[in-house]
């Protein structure tokens, strides 16, 4: 019998929730970890038994947890994160010159092919690749080395790189996002990068459409058109039909373009999701209304998905990697908030119901579909 | 053997109690029996001092016989009381904040 498994990442641990394809009643375990920032936690797509989390602290760094029973135990792997050579510079919030300096692992992104390999992109913006299950692990030099490195600034949160997409069809071609410097694409493994920010326009940065510093929130894509990618950046929400080499806004009707996740429904290529926020200084939903909003156009049309969330007196907010998707049908759409409800759709985003209402603040949601 | 008091979340993350013992050769200094505890337990590399330049971790601190032992020079030798085992080297998760 089919069934999902929802792993969440949140401030003081690791939650696992489980159901039956009905996807109605929940089993919650956890907190696993507790009292560890759990940043993000992911399953392999080829053995669903293979989860890796990060697991952090501003007290004792960075460890890396594997589990190859599907999270009932847990193992640390390797925890070492040595840049790649001499690290140099990024530019620091004043301007000036800054020491590149590992701080904590936000994603990690294992294989489509090989439950071994998995890749971690960390703060300050690197990514690195593990071959061996997370037990080590080694810098692809070729993004910070892609020429533009110092001149890449941290936005609020750090110089994070925190999304990472493989396509699916071509196996030396991958996707990553970092704020705040943009998205670059590798067609050669991660040997070498392109900056794919032609057609982003953000007010906040001197050159509006330069080649880097873009605050890119996160990007989606559905495995069966890698070429149609969809972002959310700080503010605006656009839409790329070649591999990232020319974006549009399709920010259309929404309330607000601000916000920071963005997915896409699991057999609709041109269903997306989104979740506005009022502003980058506000952080919360506009009028104390927690709205999904579901494109099922690609963009432009948009329309509020409200029911089963609260409509008055809601001042949450949604992080980047807090929201994913199932691949049953109905598709089930997943999204946490910094209240710590973790809400379900088990119709596509038509109506939701809080799966749990009262973990810590939640930096993460991912989604294991079962077999 | 040196007596050593772990901080909760190392407890919990090497599967051992409040106190552990590590056999150190030779001088008894910070570097040596953290060298030491590393060895025997390698999930805490890492988690109290950086594993390339061995600097304490900001929030970490090191304290014996009442002592705050953290701007020590890690090679510095540790009180008789820590050498002789009657007092512990206390790995202390410095208190930040509110």
């Amino acid at each position: 019998m089919s069934g999902v498994r929802v792993l969440v990442g949140t401030r003081k641990g690791g939650f696992i929730l489980t159901s039956d394809g009905k996807r109605d009643s929940w089993n919650v375990t956890g907190p696993h970890f507790g009292g560890w920032e759990i940043y993000h936690i992911k399953g392999s797509p080829v053995d669903s038994n293979r989860i890796y989390a990060s697991q952090s602290s501003g007290w004792f760094g960075q460890v890396i947890q594997r589990s190859n029973d599907g999270g009932q135990t847990w193992e640390p792997a390797g925890n070492q994160f040595a840049y790649d050579g001499v690290p140099g510079t990024h530019q620091w919030y004043d301007g000036t010159p800054h020491p590149w300096e590992f701080k904590r692992v936000w994603h990690l992104e294992p294989s489509l092919a090989d439950p071994d390999v998995v890749y971690a992109g960390v703060e300050d913006a690197a990514l690195f690749r593990s071959t061996d299950g997370a037990k080590t692990w080694h810098e692809l030099p070729g993004l910070r080395g892609h020429g533009t490195g110092s001149k890449w600034t941290p936005g609020a949160g750090g110089l994070c790189l925190h999304t990472i997409l493989q396509d699916p069809t071509n196996a030396s071609r991958m996707f990553i996002a970092i704020s705040a410097a943009g998205a670059f694409r590798t067609d050669d493994s991660g040997q070498s990068w392109k900056a794919i920010t032609k057609g982003l326009h953000s007010q906040y940065i001197p050159d509006p459409t330069a080649e880097v510093g873009h605050c890119v929130h996160r990007l989606g894509m559905h495995r069966s058109r890698p070429d149609v990618l969809y972002m959310q950046k700080h503010w605006d929400v656009l839409r790329s039909d070649n591999a990232g080499d020319l974006w549009h806004e399709v920010s259309g009707n929404l309330p607000t373009d601000f916000g920071f996740v963005i997915d896409v429904h699991a057999h609709e290529p041109e269903t997306i999701y989104v979740v506005p926020i009022k502003s980058d200084s506000e952080h919360f939903p506009p009028e104390g209304r927690l709205r999904v909003y579901r494109s099922r156009t690609g963009g432009n049309e948009w329309e509020p998905l409200s029911k089963g969330l609260p409509q008055e007196n809601c001042y949450v907010n949604v992080l980047r990697d807090a929201m994913s998707v199932d691949t049953l049908d109905p598709c089930g759409i997943y999204f946490g908030t910094t209240g710590g409800q973790v809400y379900g759709s088990a119709d596509a985003g038509d109506s939701w119901k809080p799966i749990v209402r009262d973990l810590p603040a939640v930096l993460s949601v991912e989604v294991q579909t079962l077999s | 053997m040196i007596r050593v008091a772990l901080p909760q979340h190392l407890q919990t993350l090497a599967r051992v109690g409040a106190e552990v013992e590590v056999d150190v050769s030779g001088s008894v200094t910070q570097r040596a029996v953290l060298d030491a505890l590393e060895s025997r337990y390698p999930v805490l590399r890492g988690t109290i001092r950086d594993q390339a330049t061995f600097k304490r971790r900001a929030f970490v601190r090191f304290y014996a016989c009442e002592e705050d032992l953290s701007h020590d020079p890690p090679d510095t030798p540790l009180p008789d009381a820590v050498v002789r085992g009657s007092e512990p080297f206390l790995i202390i998760g410095a208190l930040a904040g509110g």
